[in-house]
């Protein structure tokens, strides 16, 4: 596996992370995916979870929100909307955001079902980026 | 004439407006600095988001999308971005003016402000103002353009209103800024060309469920892209206007001077005529 790809990891306010990978990984839609180097074009949809990038020896996670993704064979390009390195997150807040959405559902009355499913999806993936820190 | 006196004071006061002027020239200018660097950052995303775009509609033909199609609501949503402050040349007037002056007949509109001035204006105008966003404009963030893009597409979906426009101060320099009108929904791509450079993509989900879920974060970057560059605008027209104004306030103190100098040296003139002429009497 000695060809890599070209990362780039763009959100609204910043580049985010654009250097050569040898393999990314993250949720999607229509479930987890890793693409490697020579990828068929592909888009897809980012859900909510962690992302994973191989870079030889050294791996690198970060919590992935919302955005989509453009694979190309030598290029792949994330529009994340919303992405954190561990260090950015504060686990705490997550804790808290997941309990307050799990409760939300737990109710049910009234409530924006699916807005209260993903804000459970962001802190679960939050946690979860925090602790591999 | 005017007294010494009265000079002296008007001088003052134009030299104390001047103080003001010059600091908010100061602080537009750090302001403007700010939001040029922020609007490079954001560039490479919606470059990316607008290729990808174009790519996913050239590709899905003619599919029947409602996000393609115009629905049969003659109201348009029209979001205006605005400053909450004046004080900026004509920065505000000319979006104001471009909404007005146009084709749009006043009752088919449904005003969605972002930015006190001109949402005061439409009011007064008597145009039909939807929700204010007025507080997103002081710092732009992506989660303020999700909360707009979420209710004006909402508003779509529902039929409220057939189709989505923007109005915004696009920003090409410090010194140009073009009043800027973007038709958002229904969705229109001029120029497929892209299509060809990049092999073709394929979709995962479907097309037509990407393009439900695509379309809704391209509104929100371009709302987003819109609110960046407004900003970046404004501070550049206030900058402007500020220049000139301590420039005129410049000139005017120049003038002034010339004045009260003129005014003091008659006043001693007359003081040693009469000297003289007092003189000249008692000898």
């Amino acid at each position: 596996m000695a060809e890599k790809f070209k990362l780039t990891i763009v959100t609204p306010d910043r580049e985010f992370f654009s250097e050569d990978a040898d393999m990314v990984e993250f949720n999607t839609t229509e479930g987890e995916i890793g693409v490697y180097a020579g990828h068929a074009p592909l888009t897809v949809i980012v859900k909510p979870g962690i992302l994973t990038i191989t870079q030889g020896d050294t791996v690198k996670n970060a919590a992935l929100h919302a955005g989509f993704v453009q694979i190309l064979p030598e290029e792949v390009t994330i529009l994340a909307e919303i992405v954190e390195w561990p260090g950015e997150i504060d686990e705490a807040r997550a804790v808290s955001a997941k309990e307050r959405a799990e409760k939300r559902l737990s109710e049910k009355n009234g409530i924006d079902v699916a807005r209260a499913e993903a804000a459970l999806m962001r802190s679960i993936a939050r946690i979860n980026a925090a602790k591999l820190k | 004439m005017a007294s010494m006196r009265d000079i002296k004071r008007r001088k003052s006061s134009v030299q104390s407006t001047q103080q003001i002027t010059k600091a908010m020239k100061l602080v537009s200018t750090v302001k403007l600095q700010r939001a040029k660097g922020r609007a490079e950052k954001s560039k490479t995303y919606f470059n990316c988001m607008y290729d990808t775009v174009v790519s996913m509609l050239s590709k899905a033909g003619d599919i029947n999308h409602p996000f393609l199609k115009p629905n049969n609501s003659p109201k348009k949503a029209v979001i205006v971005i605005t400053a909450n402050r004046g004080l900026a040349g004509g920065y505000n007037s000319n979006i104001i003016k471009l909404v007005r002056d146009n084709e749009w007949n006043k009752d088919d509109l449904i005003i969605y402000p972002i930015g006190s001035k001109g949402k005061d204006t439409f009011a007064r105008l008597g145009y039909e103002v939807g929700e204010d966003y007025s507080s997103a404009i002081e710092e732009p963030i992506y989660a303020d353009a999700m909360t707009i893009s979420n209710q004006v597409l909402s508003d779509f979906a529902a039929g409220r209103v057939g189709e989505i426009y923007i109005v915004y101060t696009g920003f090409k320099n410090t010194v140009t800024h073009i009043p800027t009108r973007l038709k958002l929904l229904p969705i229109k791509i001029e120029d497929e060309r892209s299509s060809d450079d990049k092999a073709v993509l394929d979709f995962e989900p479907e097309t037509e469920d990407a393009i439900d879920l695509i379309i809704p974060k391209y509104i929100t970057s371009l709302i987003y892209g819109a609110m960046i560059e407004a900003v970046a605008s404004e501070n550049a027209a206030r900058m402007q206007a500020m220049d000139n104004a301590t420039n005129n306030a410049d000139d005017i103190i120049s003038s002034l001077s010339l004045l009260y100098n003129r005014a003091r040296q008659g006043a001693i003139t007359q003081e040693l005529t009469e000297i003289i002429a007092g003189a000249q009497a008692i000898s």
